[in-house]
This record gives structure tokens, sequence and C-alpha cells, in this order.
């Protein structure tokens, strides 16, 4: 590795660790613009993790170290995963074919970690919301990898990087309505992973109907900081996913990255735009949601296997 | 030398049960002398599969030949023969079971050394020998508790459909010696099917070889006997003996030249739908053991995908789709043979200390059973496919054969088979949501009955071998590259090439799995700095314990916890196409209504709704056909007399 590409690295690493709780600044921004409010500060995620640093934590006497390594491995396996997708004009500091099963399964595995930290508990509020949490991502996962074989299929890359690099511009040019889909349906499972409104409300946690935001109740000062830190790098992820396959690649290092940085916060206004205009489904919906995004990109790739 | 150790291993592994039954020794010397027996045969396998595996040609010898896919088969055979048998030393001591521990002891010994003997047979015969001392032990030991009825039904199945697949097998063996001439397997090698015959060796091979593995809809037999027998029994069944199935489908569709593609298509539907199916059935289980078993159609899915993939590489001439669907079928075959006796392993260990599988009545044993709780997440985990666990090595492996199909110009048939892998993310998400729910509703929270609250850790004997598994799980994981170099020489070993020939795709695949541990490394640092950093940052900063917020509501109890079922419900709704689950809802009435039980019960969608019914019409008709006098013993002869007769006549005129 030369000193360029450990710079460009190092910026991959510190765009991840950074940035995520931004979006959420922009996504609240957005919904209060939209509602006629002038809203919190961009930056005032950042500030809410860090009072909730500040504190201490209490424990419920049903937990084990399932519920406090839940956090941990949910926030270790986000990251982890951000490794394998390229940001800004930096390649992904690892990348081989058949990454995007390893990228999908590491989020799987925050996701199970998370599950039994709220199971753990022994609430039912919170084991509705584990119910409710594999139930959805386990829909969600033939859409997601549906939207990447279309890509793969466009690019012909099986490696994120491939998929997500300069041959992309090309595919826009020979197979835009089933990547145009593909970039539909991504979204979509970007909501749900995300569990955003319409699948999910992050805002409210006391409604029965919740999801997320049910499994995480019990947890509190640097636990709960993990968590929402760890949602906001999700939801990073899934950005800059489709910031690259919309966007594209621009010409030379100081373009891309200033496209990728464009295309991450336009996803964020475009969840805050879709927050603020969309109620939650019914819970019994979302699987129709779902299974609809699935269906749109199994059209997609069919498209492309002609 | 290798076939010898095999033969050494196989000697041992039989004969060692012998030693439990030693007149004149102590039962509990007995039973260890039994186990170090299995132990030191299993060692010399071992030794015969690394010979096998690390190179070198297949090596013959009398009636035994070992090569590179034997090799991948024995090690599990052996490896957890032995962890079964160690862990059997508490879980069924012969101190205190007797007669009955001799027999379970015997019979152990007589499984585990038929499967070597048919893993490594260079011919049908010995194969078959293999099966049949398999499958007959198998049967005493799913009998061992016998006074319990469920038990015993349970073993009768198992019988019944063992023998129903050895008819196929015999047919199997009979058709190919027509077209090979002999019953040697390397006299069948080379052989060119087509049309019918290919057609009926396909489906011969998947009615027998199937039946064992447990592919849908033959696995209905799986989940009674898997949950009648003693755990450790339990897991060799799930994790072993079902894999004997897929020896021999893997041996067979090996032995053709040029396999028709249609082998391949039919294989890749029937992994996928057993994949998804198993799992989905495994959902709406309230037996633990039970719930397991189902996983294990499940896996054998996942495995035949991966075979589908292979011979469909063989028919195509593609080295990369044979290198990735066998090497992905066989590191599955061992790592499901790992995760899934740790479960089983584990399972034993709760059931041990609670006296009860039913996930309902569990519920907050991680704080009784720590170790046990832990290992059994390891596994949860790596059953999952979650890295970096050894479930997510084997099912990259067979996703990127699966997407190898999108290198394919056009429409063509492999761009379809791209279509599996949405189906296998499916089942890994399903997978993931089915052992949230067992981890969750047995071991977290708090506990839900009596049984749950009096539990206890469980001995070292049976701790060791769990956390030898979890290990063995944890390093196939982080270090998939390893594996990939005897993976490509069973695959050559498989289709007959030279190894030089899938060198190149299985370099590529070492060199992704080498960037998967890359990842994993980051993950467990990471992982770990977190820790660090939340443990500093806490310290001293814990609040006194509290009870779980309960919404305000003053007096909680245990049964308000969510259960398996409710954590399973709305999974559930989206497959009641497949699973037909039959609810006694009670009616409440009036102001004051009684207390009203509610039940639920989960048929399986084979054996219950459609083989029993079938045989209960067939039973009522065969008692409706019998006519009054047939009961009479001068009728019966009279009968036979003109039976002969008739024969006779026949005998003679022509």
């Amino acid at each position: 590795m030369n000193a360029p590409m450990v710079l460009r690295t190092a910026l991959h690493v510190v765009a991840l660790l950074v940035l995520p709780p931004l979006l959420l600044g922009v996504i609240n921004r957005v919904k209060s613009i939209v509602g006629g409010r002038r809203g919190p500060p961009l930056l005032q995620p950042y500030l809410d993790l860090a009072k909730l640093l500040r504190k201490g934590a209490v424990y419920s006497r049903t937990t084990t170290w399932v519920f406090r390594a839940g956090p941990v491995i949910g926030l270790a396996a986000t990251a982890s995963a951000g490794v394998l997708l390229s940001m800004g004009g930096a390649p992904a500091p690892i990348a081989f074919a058949g990454d995007f099963v390893l990228f999908a399964y590491l989020l799987g595995l925050g996701r199970f970690f998370t599950a039994l930290a709220a199971l753990d508990t022994g609430s039912s509020f919170e084991g509705m919301g584990a119910a409710r949490e594999v139930t959805f991502a386990s829909l969600a996962e033939p859409a997601l990898f549906l939207c990447l074989l279309v890509l793969a299929r466009a690019t012909g890359s099986l490696s994120l990087s491939g998929m997500l690099g300069p041959d992309l511009d090309a595919a826009w040019s020979s197979a835009a309505p089933g990547l145009l889909l593909a970039a539909i349906g991504l979204f979509v499972v970007a909501l749900a992973e995300c569990s955003r409104i319409p699948v999910d409300d992050p805002n409210t946690h006391l409604e029965l109907t919740m999801i997320h935001e049910v499994m995480v109740l019990d947890h509190g000062g640097p636990d709960l900081a993990l968590i929402l830190y760890g949602a906001a790098m999700k939801l990073f992820l899934f950005g800059a996913l489709l910031s690259r396959l919309v966007l594209g690649h621009g010409a030379g290092a100081l373009a891309s990255e200033a496209l990728f940085l464009l295309g991450v916060l336009a996803f964020a206004v475009a969840v805050g735009v879709v927050e603020s205009v969309m109620a939650r489904l019914r819970i019994v919906r979302v699987p129709q949601l779902l299974v609809g995004a699935s269906v749109l990109s199994a059209f997609a790739l069919v498209l492309l296997l002609r | 030398m290798t076939s010898a150790l095999a033969l050494g291993a196989i000697a041992l592994t039989a004969a060692s049960g012998l030693a439990a039954a030693l007149p004149g020794l102590r039962p509990a010397r007995a039973q260890a002398l039994a186990t170090a027996a299995l132990c030191a045969g299993a060692a010399l396998g071992l030794a015969a599969a690394a010979a096998a595996l690390a190179g070198g040609e297949a090596a013959a010898g009398g009636a035994l030949r070992v090569d590179a896919l034997s090799g991948l088969f024995l090690v599990p055979i052996l490896g957890i023969g032995a962890a079964g048998s160690v862990y059997g030393l508490r879980y069924f001591p012969q101190a205190e079971r007797g007669a009955r521990a001799v027999r379970l002891q015997v019979f152990y010994g007589l499984a585990v050394a038929g499967m070597a003997l048919l893993v490594c047979a260079a011919d049908a015969i010995g194969f078959l020998v293999g099966w049949e001392v398999m499958a007959l032990a198998n049967f005493f030991m799913v009998q061992t508790e016998d006074e319990d009825p469920s038990v015993r039904r349970g073993a009768f199945l198992y019988l019944a459909a063992t023998h129903a697949g050895t008819l196929a097998l015999f047919a199997l063996f009979a058709l190919l010696r027509r077209e090979a001439g002999s019953f040697e397997l390397e006299a069948m090698e080379g052989l060119r099917l087509s049309g019918p015959t290919a057609a009926a060796v396909l489906a011969l091979a998947v009615a027998g070889f199937g039946m064992k593995a447990g592919l849908v809809p033959l696995h209905f037999w799986l989940p009674p006997a898997h949950a009648a027998a003693p755990s450790h029994v339990s897991a060799l069944m799930s994790g072993v003996v079902v894999k004997t199935g897929i020896y021999g489908l893997m041996r067979v569709t090996g032995l053709v030249d040029a396999p028709p593609e249609s082998w391949g298509v039919a294989l890749l539907a029937l992994g996928g739908v057993s994949a998804v199916l198993g799992v989905a059935f495994a959902l709406a289980q309230h037996d633990l053991k039970r719930l397991l078993a189902y996983h294990t159609v499940e896996n054998v899915g996942i495995i035949a995908l991966g075979l589908g993939l292979a011979v469909l590489g063989r028919a195509r001439g593609i080295p990369a789709l044979v290198v990735l669907g066998l090497g992905g079928a066989g590191l599955h075959v061992v790592n499901h043979a790992l995760f899934k006796s740790l479960l089983f392993l584990g399972a034993g260990a709760v059931h041990h200390a609670t006296g009860t599988r039913e996930l309902d009545h569990l519920g907050g044993l991680a704080r009784a059973m720590p170790r046990t709780a832990l290992l059994f997440v390891v596994g949860a985990a790596a059953i999952s496919g979650l890295p970096p666990l050894n479930g997510f090595a084997s099912e990259w492996l067979v996703y990127l054969g699966l997407l190898d199909g999108l290198r394919q110009p056009g429409g063509d048939l492999l761009a379809y088979v791209t279509l599996g892998a949405p189906a296998l993310a499916l089942v890994g998400g399903l997978a993931a949501a089915c052992f949230a729910k067992v981890v969750g509703v047995v071991f977290l929270g708090s506990p839900r009955s009596e049984h749950a609250r009096g539990a206890h850790e469980p001995p070292a004997a049976m701790l060791a071998p769990m956390a030898l598994l979890a290990a063995a799980c944890a390093a196939i994981g982080l270090f998939p590259a390893a594996t990939t170099a005897p993976l490509a020489r069973a695959a050559a070993a498989w289709a007959r090439v030279d190894p030089a020939l899938l060198a190149a795709p299985a370099a590529r695949a070492a060199a992704g799995a080498a960037r998967v541990s890359a990842v994993a490394a980051v993950l467990l640092v990471a992982a770990l700095a977190v820790a660090a950093w939340r443990r500093r940052r806490l310290a001293g900063r814990v609040a006194p314990a509290q009870p779980t917020w309960g919404c305000a509501f003053a007096a909680p109890t245990a049964r308000m916890q969510y259960t398996g079922s409710s954590l399973a419900a709305l999974l559930l709704a989206r497959f009641t196409w497949a699973i037909f689950p039959r609810r006694t809802e009670p009616r409440l009435e009036g102001p004051f209504p009684a207390a009203a039980p509610f039940a639920t019960a989960v048929p399986d969608t084979v054996l219950d709704l459609a083989l029993l019914p079938v045989a209960r019409a067939y039973g009522w008709l065969a008692e409706r056909a019998r006519l009054l006098y047939l009961r009479r013993i001068q009728f019966q002869m009279l009968l036979v007399l003109l039976t002969l007769l008739a024969v006779l006549a026949w005998g003679f005129a022509w």
C-alpha cells in the first residue's frame, strides 16, 4: 500500500466514523422544515450522543452478558461492514468477489445480537419488537440480495467496489430501467433496515406498534449511545450505497468525493421528505411492502437476464 | 497405508462397545474404556482422512478405498462420533443406567463403524453392509428409552423410512451393475447414462439417499426420530448420519461421466425447497430437539444446492462451478456436523438440567448455565450463517457458485440459477429469526417454570466436547482459506478430474476467503475495542440492578414474556401455504370467564397431513377388503394349495 492509498483509507475510516450522526441531523431538520418548524441544530445528534456518554447505566436484574454484548457487537458489525464499502473517491479497504454477501451478513450479525439483547430483558414489549425486527429483516434480506444481483449483472462484478465502481456509468447507459428499479428497491430496503417511516417510527418509543425503538428501551447511557450511533452508521452505509448507485463516480478524486457527500446528504433529505409526507404503515402491510420491493428487484434482474 | 488406517478405525470403533460389556469391570471404568477405544479408533481414522485430504492417490486395499471425498466425510463421522461418546460419559452414565447404557454403547460404536465403512467402501456390497449396520444400530439407539410411546413411534417411523430407502438403493445398485457389469465402484466410474436410465438412476438415488438425508418431502421421519433419541445420539444422527445420504448422492452423481444437466437442476430445486421449507417448519416448533431436527432439513437443502451446482458445472464443463459447488457443499457437510452437534449437545444439557425440552417452559437459563448458554449462542450464530463463524464460510462458497451464473451471457439456464442466491438469503434471515427465538426463549429473560428455575451447569465431561466443537466452528470461520485446498481435492476426486484443472478457481476462492478472515479480524478488533471502551466508560457508574421496566405495570410475572410461539407468529403467517398449525382457542364469555386452555400444535405437513391419512385409509380399506371366510384356516390352506398347483402348472407348461 503506497502513501496516497493509506491516506485515502484513513479518510475512509474517518468519514465512516464521523459522518453518520450528521445524517440524523439532516433528516430531523428536513422534517422540521416540512412541518413548518425551525427544528434542532444540525449537530444535535452529536450533542445527544455526548450527553448519553456522560451518563451511567442501570441494568435489569433479569439481564445477562448478552444484554451488554448487544450494543457492542451491533456497532462493531456495522463498522466492519463499512470496511467493504467504497466511499468518496477511495476504493473500499477490503474488496473481493462475493463481499456483498459478507456485507449483508455482518448487518445480520448486528441485528441478531440486538434482538437477543432485547429478549434478555424478559419484557414482552421488547420481545414484540425483537419478533418484528427479525421478521421484517428476513423479508428484507432477499430484496437486498436481488438489488445487489442486479448491480452485479449490470457491471459484471461480484464485489461491492466493482459494482459501484467505474463500470456502473457504462451500465447506466445500457441498462438504465433495471438499475432504476433496483435503486427504488434498495431505497425501500434501506428504509426498512434502518427502521425509518413507513416501516418503523424512530421518534416514538411508547407505541405498541414500534419495532426497533422498542427493542432498545431498556438500554441507557453509553449503551444507548452505541446503539444510536450504530443505527446512524447503518443509515450512512445505505446512503453510501444509494449515492454511488444513483450518482456514480465523478471525474477526479476531489469531484468524486464531493459527489459522494452530496449523494449521502441527498439520501438523508429524501428520507426526511418520505418521513414528512407518509404515515407509518400498519404492521401487517410491512411484509407486503418488502415483498413488493423484492418483486420489483426480481423484475429488474429478469430484465437484465434476457 | 491409508486404507490400513481406515480398516483399523472401523474395527476399533465397531468393537469399542464390547469394552462396556466386559465382565468384572466397574461400570464407570468399562464405559471409560469403551469411550477410549472409540476415540483411539477415531484418531486412526482421522489420520487416514488427513492423509487422503492432503493429496495423494486414492488408497485402495481389499474392499476399502479412501479418496479425498471419503476423507471429507470421515472427518465429521469420527470427530463427532468421538465428541458424542465423551459427552455420553456423563449424559448417559453406565453406572446409573446399567444394561441400557451398555446396549447404547455397543450400538453407538457399530453406527460409527458402519458409517466409516460405507464412506470407504470400494464396492456396492461393502457400501450396503455399512449402510445397514448404521441403519439398524441407529434404530436401536433411538429405541433406548423405549418406555416412552413417542420414542417407540419415532423409532418405528425411522425403521420404516430407512428400509424404504434401502429398497430404493438395492434397485439403484442393481441398475448400476447392469450398466457397469460389476458391483465395484471403480467399474461404475465413467458410466455414460442418458434418457430413461439416467432419470431412473437419479430418481432411485434421491429416493434412497434423499430419505436418509432428509430432503423435503422425504424428511418426515427425521424430527420424531431425532427428538426421541438421547441427545448425543441425536447429535450423531443429525450431524453425521444424514450426511451419509449426502455422501451417497455425491458418490453416485460423481460416478457418471458428464451427468445430465437435468440432474443438477433437479438437485438445485430439491435443495431450494428443502432449505426454505425446513426452516419454515422449524420456526413453528415448540420442542427444542424437533426444532433442531427441522434445521437439519434446511441445511441439507443448502448442501443439495451446492451439489446441484457442482453437477451443473460438470455437465457444462465449468471448473469454477465444480469447485465452488462441491466445495461449498462439502464444507457445509463438515460445518453442519460441527454446529448441529454442538446445538444438540447443548439441548441435551438443557434437558439434563431442567427435564423438559418444551421451549415455552424454559427461559433465563443463561444465569444458571452461563457456559452452556455461551456455547449455544456460538452454535446458533454459526447455524444462522453469521460471520465470523463457519456457517458463513460454506454458505459464502455456495453463494459464489450461484453468483457465477451472472457471468454467463444471455438468459442462459445458469443465469437463472442465480435466483437461488435470494432464496439462500431468505433462508439465512429465517434461520437467524428462528435462533433468536430459541436462544431468547430458552436462555434469556426470566424462567417460565419450576423446571427452568432449578437448572444447573452440566459437568465438565459434557461441556468439554461442546467447547471443542465451538472452537472448531470459530476456527473454520476465522480461517476459511485453509479449507479450500482439501475441498478442491475432494472436488477433484468427486469429478474424477486432474486437481490441476481446478487449481485456478480454488485459488480465487482461497484469496476471497483470506479477505473474509481480514474482515473477521476487523470485526473482532472493533468488538474488543468497543467493549474495552465501554467497560472503562462505565467503571463505577453502574447503578444497582432494577427490575425490567414493565411499562409502569406494577406486578409483572415471567408468564407475560414473549413466548417462542408469539415470536414466530408473524413469520409463520407468511407460510400458511406450507404449514397448517392447529389451534384450540377458548371462547371467553360473560364478564367473569372461567380459566380456559389455549393450545397450538404444528403437524408435519408431509407425515401428519399426507402420509398418515393415506396409511389410515389404506388400513381401513384392507379391513373392509378382508372376506369373512378368509379368516378360516381351511380356506387359507385351500388358497395355498391352489397357488402351488398354479405354479406347478406354469412350470410344466413352459
